[in-house]
């Protein structure tokens, strides 16, 4: 229960970062922040007290005890995305900075109306 | 893009080698121990990217190592697509399992159906494609011509 | 062969983005060739399973892999995903034929096209998946493909758009895992129509309010709903021409519209009796979308922009006609998701071609185009025709059944604003044709020559296709629209047919 409240929190925090941040790499950061806290509520979701992980292996072991491994899979569907969204965001980031010669973004405000 | 110092280089020269076959075994084992595709392919991945970042590289070679990563994750992906429909094509379902492949005994290596052909294909395309990321945001001067 | 054709929907674009890379080394122009054959392709089979529903089963199921339904992933195909599957491969291909000529302007061709096969692949799989991890997975292969898109041209003010497009976009697409998160918590399983059982027994309690509450705010970043739009009017005009067509005809509405109302109608199963807040404000939305967007296109100076914040009104028209929420409402608001499909994209693509054979957008320097260009004048002055509800064109029915929803409900206020504002409307889109395709008596006309067959090939047919529903109205709403309207209204009744039970 504590650590899905911790989640939150870090989804917050990263949301701030997002808001309030003027240089477009917090802002980056700030995003995978969210990104994380997002993937962990999600693994967390299939947590259960004295679980064990979810292989079939050699020992014989009480099946009805795996944690669950569904989310675990959704999980690395998901960080998946997250990379592939932040390698994009990083590239802008790069051409911005190429063209406008500046990564604060209270200068980069030429679409205006 | 420059290299790193000798020691880094010596250091490198060992590891690279470690982490290939350390992503392969994580992509091979994929059926039966966490891991498989995904995070396979991302060691295989660095393993590229620790050679590069150490030893530097002209920019005609690094033209080549791009080339051939775009082929090669290109490859990956219309393998999986082929894999995909193999069921398809055989008259029964998409991503078929069991019928098309051969369920072998359970926890050998060759079992599980379509699991290992489809995360060996996933490890060649996450791979190539990560080293062609990192070599496009590295020196992008090249990779813009087209 | 009926229900088989369902992963090749998916496939097809996939594949042929795998493709596109590998015969351009060969070759340079393959890429065109791959990606319009495709396109072409995936036209034919969303026709074939439209005409598949038209006749003996009313929904096509698929198993991929032949797992169960509560363990795999299931495909669905009834009327509503047969209606936003001919709208998005009808106006992909238009794009991509209006594109052949128009990416001549930018490098990289072949990239261009590979990230619209992807593009076309994650629209089409929102439409056609049956399962809601797959929803979003799908969801976020065509949003990210669209960012790389938006900022393809890598100038100035498409890069900034495109960031500030991605950032944005990306908080809502987080939002949308978040509460799948939560409704996987208490469903423990992924399939939307198990889900909607499950969900039935629940109740309607705080923990319920929260996921439609946390759904409802992604998906109201991707359709651009008045408070979170600000992204909308920079993205759009930047994109190139054929992007932006596909963009603010088809991706704002079937990622958000469409799978807003297939989790909220048929998963969740609101209705209008037993939910009025939730379609109160919906309503409240869209009423505050047709207004600002309205307002805002009025005082526009470039094309595209205008066009844009005219997207922005007319997804307010959907909204309220889903806020109504009784059935003319509901088929007044998917037949206007056909009718602004193609007649936004048939605008903007005139406006690419503008720019494409005069190279500007600024209203005030363009002037007296119709005698250079007049298959583009004509074509847009009749897309514009149609969008501002004129009969006997498309929009006119649309508007017509929101309006009739409205009165049905008995909301009269909000049937006098609706045609209130598709006044405005014309006014504006009229502006645009005055200023730009005919002339003013004080000024000369801007010289120029017409555009390539291609690209009027391509606006052609999307004047076709709106004359054709405009004119052909009735068979469209009987067969296709009003079933479609249906699905949506028949709630939780979705799980029977799926689950066949």
């Amino acid at each position: 229960m504590i650590a899905l409240f911790a989640c939150m929190l870090l989804l917050l925090i990263g949301l701030y970062a997002v808001v309030t941040k003027r240089n477009i790499i917090r802002i980056i950061i700030g995003f995978s922040l969210v990104e994380y806290a997002v993937n962990l509520f999600f693994a967390l979701v299939g947590f259960k007290h004295n679980g064990i992980p979810p292989i079939i292996t050699e020992v014989a072991q009480s099946r009805s005890n795996f944690v669950d491994p569904v989310p675990q899979a959704l999980v690395l569907t998901a960080i998946v995305i997250g990379l592939a969204t932040t390698a994009l965001m990083l590239a802008l980031a790069m051409r911005i900075y190429e063209k406008y010669r500046t990564f604060d973004i209270t200068e980069i405000r030429r679409l205006k109306g | 893009m420059r290299g790193m110092s000798p020691i880094v280089q010596v250091i490198a020269r060992l590891l690279a080698g470690m982490l290939f076959l350390f992503g392969t075994y994580v992509v091979l084992h994929g059926h039966l121990t966490p891991g498989g595709g995904f995070a396979g392919g991302v060691l295989i991945a660095a393993a590229f990217i620790l050679m590069s970042l150490a030893f530097g590289s002209v920019e005609h070679a690094e033209r080549n190592s791009y080339t051939l990563s775009s082929v090669v994750e290109s490859l990956g992906g219309i393998l999986f697509v082929s894999l995909a429909l193999a069921g398809y094509v055989a008259g029964t379902f998409f991503f078929q399992n069991a019928s098309v492949y051969g369920v072998g005994s359970p926890l050998a290596l060759i079992s599980g159906g379509i699991i290992l052909p489809a995360n060996i294909a996933i490890g060649i395309k996450v791979g190539a494609g990560l080293f062609a990321m990192f070599l496009a945001l590295g020196e992008s001067r090249f990779v813009m011509k087209d | 062969m009926d229900a088989n054709i369902l992963p090749l929907f998916v496939v097809i674009p996939m594949a042929t983005a795998f493709l596109i890379p590998l015969l351009a080394k060969l070759w340079q122009r393959s890429s065109d060739l791959t990606a319009n054959a495709a396109g072409a392709a995936l036209l034919g089979i969303s026709v074939y399973g439209a005409a598949q529903l038209f006749g003996a089963n009313p929904v096509l199921i698929y198993r991929m892999g032949g797992w169960a339904s509560s363990l795999g992933i299931t495909l669905v195909y009834d009327h509503l995903t047969a209606l936003v599957a001919l709208a998005v491969n009808a106006v992909g291909l238009a794009a991509l034929l209006f594109s052949v000529r128009y990416i001549d302007h930018y490098t990289g061709r072949w990239k261009f096209f590979s990230l619209f096969m992807l593009v076309l692949a994650g629209l089409n799989g929102v439409a056609i998946t049956g399962d809601i991890f797959n929803l979003f997975v799908f969801i976020e292969i065509s949003a990210v493909s669209s960012y790389a898109l938006v900022a393809f041209g890598t100038d100035f003010d498409e890069l900034e758009a495109g960031f500030k497009y991605m950032v944005i976009g990306e908080i809502g697409g987080t939002a949308i895992l978040l509460a799948i998160a939560l409704l996987y918590a208490k469903a423990s399983t992924l399939n939307m129509a198990v889900i909607s059982e499950v969900m039935a027994g629940f109740g309607r309690t705080p923990l319920f309010w929260f996921i439609v509450a946390t759904f409802l705010v992604g998906f109201a970043v991707k359709m651009a709903m008045v408070p979170f739009h600000a992204w909308l009017p920079d993205a759009h005009p930047s994109a190139p021409a054929p992007v932006s067509a596909l963009l603010s005809g088809v991706f704002i509405k079937v990622l958000g519209v469409y799978a807003m109302s297939r989790l909220m109608f048929n998963v969740f199963g609101l209705s209008r009796d037993t939910a009025p807040m939730f379609f109160n404000l919906l309503l409240g939305f869209g009423v505050l979308s047709i207004v600002a967007g309205g307002l805002l296109a009025y005082a526009q100076k470039d094309y595209k922009r205008l066009l844009a914040y005219s997207s922005v009104s007319q997804i307010g028209y959907i909204l309220i006609g889903l806020g109504i929420g009784n059935y003319w409402g509901i088929v007044g608001a998917l037949f206007h998701i056909l009718a602004h499909a193609l007649g936004k994209g048939l605008l903007f693509l005139t406006a690419g071609s503008v720019e494409h054979a005069t190279g500007s957008r600024d209203l005030d320097r363009l002037s007296g185009l119709e005698k250079s260009m007049p298959v583009t004048a004509w074509s847009h002055l009749l897309g514009s025709l149609s969008l501002a509800g004129v009969p006997p064109f498309a929009g006119f029915f649309s508007k017509l059944f929101i309006v009739v929803g409205a009165v049905y409900a008995k909301m009269y206020w909000l049937a006098i604003l609706a045609a209130l504002f598709s006044t405005i409307t014309l006014g504006y889109l009229v502006k645009v044709v005055n200023k730009a395709f005919f002339t003013h008596k004080d000024r000369e006309s801007t010289p120029t020559r017409e555009v390539p067959a291609t690209m009027l090939i391509a606006m052609l047919g999307l004047v076709v296709l709106t004359m054709a529903l405009g004119i052909g109205f009735k068979p469209v709403l009987d067969r296709l629209v009003g079933p479609a309207a249906n699905v949506l209204l028949q709630g939780i009744g979705y799980a029977q047919g799926v689950l066949g039970r």
